[in-house]
């Protein structure tokens, strides 16, 4: 039983040891610059906590149909993307990229300024 | 000094259609008076507010695009608030959103166009680029 349990942790060690041991030289650095090859290729978070489940990549909207001009007077565009709240919904949830985001929160703010969008609650 | 801006501003609903006329004629005055142009007068008609302004739940939006310096802005905005029908107003340029605008799309046409013509080999190129 010890054998066992031993044999699947050893090559698990072997194949780490090799990155902590090219950066010795920095330290005690080798831990974030071990992680990343490997994460990146593994792609979504889904791996790490060993459950395996289908995240749909999120997509910048305004990147994917190609809108360019995101202006404050769009309310039914800028809806979209207010919570009920009347809170603006992060990038995180709804996967605009930093650029569009950056236009996209502008325009809600001018829009709020304007009472075509409400600072809080709903509109109506 | 040329900008573009846009003025938008609200007032209040139970104003008489043609005093609001009165008012919009008033402020191209203005304008015209501080050496800017009116380019166009958008009436937004009647639009629910979405939270009350003063006690108002209705407002009718007026759009209004301007070309001129800043001093002309002041200029239009002092009267704005001063002018008691109107609730709100918001100034947003937008000249430099537009030459923005139509750079993008000038790099479009010109992307879609040469397809078919000499230069296509750009292109291939760049697919080639994304199929590694």
């Amino acid at each position: 039983m010890a054998e066992e349990t031993k044999a699947p942790s050893a090559p698990a060690e072997s194949s780490s040891s090799p990155a902590p041991s090219e950066s010795h030289g920095h330290g005690h650095r080798p831990g974030p610059r071990g992680p990343r090859p490997g994460g990146g290729p593994g792609g979504g978070g889904g791996r790490e906590g060993g459950r395996k489940y289908f995240r749909r990549k999120k997509v910048c909207k305004f990147c994917v149909e190609k809108i360019e001009s995101i202006n404050y007077k769009d309310v039914r565009l800028l809806a979209q993307f207010v919570a009920e709240s009347g809170k603006i919904v992060p990038r995180r949830l709804t996967g605009v990229c930093t650029p569009h985001q950056r236009r996209l929160s502008s325009a809600i703010k001018q829009a709020r300024n304007i009472a075509l969008l409400p600072f809080a609650g709903r509109a109506n | 000094m040329n900008r573009t801006y846009e003025v938008m501003f609200i007032v209040r609903p139970d104003m008489a259609e043609e005093d609001l006329d009165k008012l919009i004629s008033t402020l191209e005055t203005a304008v015209s008076g501080t050496g800017g142009t009116v380019k166009s007068v958008e009436k937004m008609g009647k639009r629910r507010l979405a939270y009350t302004v003063g006690r108002f739940h209705d407002g009718v939006y007026v759009l209004l695009t301007v070309e001129g310096g800043g001093g002309l802005i002041h200029e239009l905005e002092r009267r704005l608030r001063v002018t008691e029908p109107v609730i709100k107003f918001l100034t947003v340029r937008i000249d430099e959103e537009q030459k923005r605008l139509d750079k993008i799309k000038k790099i479009r046409e010109a992307r879609k166009k040469p397809a078919p013509a000499p230069a296509a080999t750009p292109e291939g190129g760049e697919t080639a680029a994304v199929t590694v």
